[in-house]
């Protein structure tokens, strides 16, 4: 009985939703008084943190194929079985769903993915209907694979690093080469964002976008959009959040020039905190808000800039 | 080439979601159906353009009930060359999958395309579910695809970035947003939708690993509180003091 986390390395690296993923799997291992098992592929260089958020084993196997889906829930599986896993535990990230399913039939076990909240006895909860209700799932069998959503528990580093140990496991042949990686430097991806600074139509064009990156730089924010915005080419598709977009919860969500219609809602109503800067008393956006402040963005955002500038400067 | 294309049926972006009196079903009193805008709008659309290219055909495969049968019919008006439904109660994921890869294995699919996720249960599990049950590659997330007969390189989202890998059919592929771009059906493929074969076939016994057992909305939020326009001083001490978000 145990809990076989897999945390999902970029170039050797980890990100938040890795710890994330480690840390929710040794709560649930607390549950039901098992063993917490990292696996990670790669040569283990930095998997030793994993464990101080909880991990008691941390196992690494080298192998050049982790786009492969068929691939890596191979390896998992073997992993898995090693440990005599009864949960297995991924991030939702766009791979750790593509793995979880393969997964989930290789093991002959039960899915939920993207769950945000820690399993009760046999059920679990996760965000249904682009984030308009939850839904609990009762979980059949005695071996069960989740994918945790981001920002589900705050990781805590507590105890001492882990010693990372190779593994041995055979591995099938790769089917999918990768020809190249573009990954945006710099800015935190919008589902593992905690501040996000959101604008639409109220900015008129693109031109006008200055004062929206400004502040999200000043916050150490990721900037994020409407759907119309993204559709008229004013930015990027992959900063539309909604229902047909990306689904998010940060800790802090700002709305500016959006006037919040159910789909776009739906995306983002379980952000922590909303603040909605409009002019339009009658935007729905007001009723889901914490905070809200009426008038015209071209004169808010730059004071709320100013703000934080005194802010962090004292 | 046999193209298959994994239609499901959602609530409309806009049905007000609510349940039963004892929470255990989602309530579809006055609630309008579509198909699930990834598979539409960009799976069925991104098929249907290979099969022009290419030959072969565009199979479209829903799991469901006889209710489903005018969404289905809405992807062979778009262009979907026939049709099949599993006769089944969608019940979970698995249990969709299962069927899906029943059929996939008896009539030499060579492609199968399915939506990065359904906009109702957001899961995106289907798709790894069929590839390994038919131990095919999977790539999800494909935001684009070029296709030379044999072999595709594809984009796919990831974490902040785009991975370009190649693959070679068969394999199983998850639409995003930017694959194709939406079709509307004209009258002419309306019309012709009538007389394309919408076959029902009945499903492969399959047990449910997961069962839903209680929906419940999100906690309501509290009253909003308005902050003067010229005073965002406050608006950041709140911030800070009172919700510590920053």
């Amino acid at each position: 009985m145990g809990v076989l986390i897999f945390a999902e390395a970029t170039k050797g690296n980890y990100k938040k939703n890795a710890l994330e993923a480690v840390y929710y799997g040794s709560k649930i291992a607390n549950q039901i008084g098992g063993e917490t098992v990292v696996f990670t592929i790669g040569d283990g260089a930095n998997a030793g943190q994993f464990g101080s958020y909880g991990a008691d084993k941390i196992w690494f196997n080298s192998n050049e194929n982790s786009s492969d889906t068929q691939v890596v829930s191979s390896l998992i599986a073997q992993a898995a079985e090693k440990a005599g896993a009864t949960y297995v535990v991924l991030a939702n990230t766009a791979m750790g769903k593509a793995i979880a399913g393969r997964l989930a039939i290789k093991l002959d076990a039960s899915l939920v993915s993207g769950v945000n909240a820690l399993p009760s006895g046999n059920t679990i909860q996760k965000q249904v209907f682009s984030g308009k209700a939850n839904a609990t799932f009762e979980l059949k069998g005695d071996k069960h694979v989740i994918t945790v959503m981001g920002n589900t528990l705050q990781p805590e580093a507590t105890g001492n690093d882990g010693i990372p140990e190779e593994i041995s496991l055979s591995a099938p042949e790769p089917r999918i080469k990768v020809l190249d990686t573009k990954t945006v430097e710099g800015t935190v991806p919008l589902p593992e964002a905690e501040l996000v600074v959101s604008a639409g139509r109220g900015m008129k064009g693109p031109e006008n976008w200055g004062i929206i990156d400004e502040l999200a730089e000043l916050i150490g924010a990721t900037t994020a959009c409407s759907r119309p915005v993204a559709d008229t080419g004013w930015r990027p598709h992959h900063e539309h959040v909604g229902q047909t977009g990306i689904a998010i919860r940060p800790n802090l969500y700002f709305a500016i020039g959006i006037s919040g219609a159910i789909q776009h809602l739906a995306g983002v109503n379980n952000s922590k905190v909303i603040v909605v800067i409009n002019k339009d008393p009658e935007a729905p956006f007001f009723k889901a808000a914490d905070y809200g402040v009426l008038g015209d963005l071209f004169d808010v955002v730059p004071k709320l800039i100013e703000s934080f500038k005194k802010f962090k400067a004292s | 080439m046999n193209i298959l294309v994994c239609i499901s049926k959602t609530p409309e972006t806009t049905a007000k979601i609510s349940f039963s009196s004892d929470n255990s079903t989602f309530n579809t009193d006055g609630v309008q159906y579509i198909m699930n805008p990834y598979d539409e709008w960009y799976a069925l659309v991104r098929a249907i353009e290979l099969k022009e290219k290419h030959g072969g055909k565009v199979i479209a495969i829903n799991v469901g009930t006889a209710d489903n049968d005018i969404i289905i019919r809405k992807a062979l008006a778009i262009g979907a060359d026939e049709a099949v439904r599993i006769n089944g109660e969608a019940s979970s994921s698995y249990f969709v999958a299962k069927q899906i890869a029943e059929y996939a294995k008896s009539n030499a699919i060579d492609i199968t395309f399915l939506g990065k996720e359904t906009i109702n249960y957001n899961g995106s599990e289907v798709g790894a579910m069929v590839s390994e049950l038919l131990d095919q590659p999977y790539i999800s997330y494909a935001s684009s695809m070029e296709f030379d007969g044999t072999s595709a390189t594809i984009n796919r989202d990831i974490e902040g970035g785009v991975e370009v890998i190649q693959v070679s059919k068969p394999f199983v592929i998850s639409a995003a947003k930017g694959l194709a771009e939406q079709r509307i059906p004209n009258m002419k493929g309306i019309m012709m939708a009538k007389r394309k074969p919408l076959n029902v076939v009945e499903p492969v016994a399959c047990d449910d690993k997961v069962t839903i057992s209680e929906y419940s909305l999100p906690p309501g939020k509290t009253e909003v509180k308005m902050i003067d326009p010229d005073n965002m001083d406050e608006l950041v001490r709140l911030l800070h003091e009172e919700s510590k978000v920053i």
